[in-house]
């Protein structure tokens, strides 16, 4: 690939090394809500991904004329049209998608992740690399959202992305011997399942501290 | 002005003067102090600040409203196809390629309520008359919302649909669901004196006074409640079109039986 080693790191480090989720801890809020069944995981990651490449973007873009004291107003702004105009064209042309989606939308608004590519990246950074970063951070943020609801539906509901996985005769109900776990359905236990992620990755990257 | 302009790097304090100040007056720290060059604009002036944050703004404001109305045809039109579809479910109709055609097909009439919210329809089915009444309530983080279908008694329920805004998804979320809806199918909203009393969604054990019930969704005690008591409000709102018709058998006088119509 003709990337260079900065560019690489600056799209793939958000993934492992710098993740946004488990290393950072950021974003934890809508880890928590979406990650009951594996479809609202997938497409609450992939929106937050596009909308944190487009915004770093424009936010980059202009980053040379914003003012310093109301730079947090402005990415705000940025994000919240960004949002607001995806949603009107997904209402347009999509839907079935944008009802299926309707409060995760706007929660990506406030989503922690944004705000802190926009201040910490594109801010100081030319357009390409900021559209790599959050492409990159988007992505470190979609699998754990991703690993995290697979768990959650699997053993809570016995089921992926809708469909019947553990066979439903295996079920006391009918005279089997298992049982869906009620907790993985809690919000609490994706915090469990966010930390055991954090657990595995600082020990399997223990070495580059 | 021939003034330098020299801001502080630790705290931002600004100093005007030809030469910058050994010691910051107020972080205290020495040498901490940067020449600000003048180029082009001063982007951290009063006026660029203001100027800047109207001009975003009226270009947000305009470039969203011109989204919205460019859109709003195209959104009008997607949420009646939905509404109607919603409508096929709510009378157990198989959802063909074409709803549109569908529901027109069986529409025969959309009765106007006061509140100019048009929330009742006349259908036929197979021949028979069918009613469909819009519901609107609040669930545990939105509004929840559905048609309930009945049949030419406007007692028996034929069919029920339900949507929702926010509903927990593989909690609250399941009362779209076949395995909840299906409850419903059959039951009858009136008690044996032909008052209105609604369904009750209750929790598996325990039974209603007086009226028909369906269980509960467990680990969505709100959203249950939510639709129990969306179905009890709006039948209420309805009772006066739901008794017209058919005529409210008068306060039953003549057989004061306690309601023992409690199927299941």
């Amino acid at each position: 690939m003709a990337l260079s080693q900065k560019t690489k790191e600056t799209l793939l480090g958000p993934l492992n090394a710098n993740n946004p989720v488990v290393v950072q801890v950021l974003g934890i809020c809508s880890a928590l809500a979406v990650t009951v069944q594996l479809k609202p995981a997938l497409v609450m990651g992939i929106a937050v991904t596009i909308i944190v490449a487009m915004s770093n973007v424009i936010v980059s873009l202009i980053r040379n004329s914003i003012p310093m004291r109301i730079r947090i107003i402005i990415q705000l702004v940025v994000v919240a049209a960004l949002v607001t105009l995806v949603s009107e064209i997904l209402k347009a042309f999509a839907y079935d998608v944008a009802m299926q989606l309707s409060v995760y939308l706007g929660l990506i608004i406030t989503n922690c992740i944004l705000m802190g590519r926009l201040e910490a990246f594109a801010m100081t950074n030319k357009p390409w690399d900021s559209f790599l970063d959050g492409l990159g951070n988007g992505l470190g943020y979609a699998w754990i959202l991703v690993a995290v609801a697979f768990v959650r539906e699997l053993f809570g509901a016995g089921t992926l992305l809708g469909f019947r996985i553990i066979p439903e005769s295996w079920y006391v109900a009918n005279g089997g011997f298992y049982e869906n776990c009620g907790m993985m359905m809690m919000p609490a236990m994706a915090l469990i399942l966010v930390g055991c992620i954090i657990w595995a990755h600082r020990s399997i990257n223990k070495e580059e501290k | 002005m021939a003034q330098k302009k020299f801001v502080c790097s630790v705290c931002g304090y600004v100093h005007y003067g030809d030469a910058a100040p050994a010691v910051c007056p107020q972080c205290m720290q020495s040498g901490v102090f940067v020449e600000e060059k003048k180029k082009g604009i001063d982007t951290n002036s009063n006026t660029y600040t203001f100027v800047y944050a109207t001009v975003v703004v009226i270009i947000v404001a305009v470039l969203l409203a011109l989204t919205n109305q460019a859109l709003k045809p195209k959104q009008e039109a997607n949420v009646k196809l939905d509404q109607q579809k919603q409508m096929l479910v709510a009378l157990n109709q198989e959802l063909g390629a074409d709803p549109a055609a569908q529901y027109e097909a069986l529409v025969r009439d959309t009765i106007d309520r006061e509140n100019a919210k048009p929330g009742l329809f006349r259908f036929e089915v197979d021949g028979q008359t069918k009613y469909v009444l819009r519901l609107h309530g609040a669930g545990l983080w939105g509004g929840i919302g559905g048609y309930l279908a009945l049949n030419e008694d406007k007692n028996t329920i034929f069919g029920i649909n339900f949507n929702h805004e926010s509903e927990t998804p593989g909690l609250g979320a399941l009362i779209v669901e076949q395995p909840f809806r299906s409850q419903f199918f059959g039951k009858h909203i009136r008690n044996a004196q032909g008052e209105i009393v609604s369904v009750a969604v209750l929790k598996a054990g325990t039974m209603a006074e007086g009226q028909e019930q369906v269980d509960a969704l467990s680990g969505a005690t709100i959203t249950s409640t939510g639709v129990s008591d969306m179905l009890k409000a709006n039948l209420a709102e309805y009772s006066e079109f739901l008794n017209v018709l058919i005529g409210n058998p008068a306060p039953a006088e003549e057989e004061i039986v306690e309601s023992d119509n409690k199927e299941d």
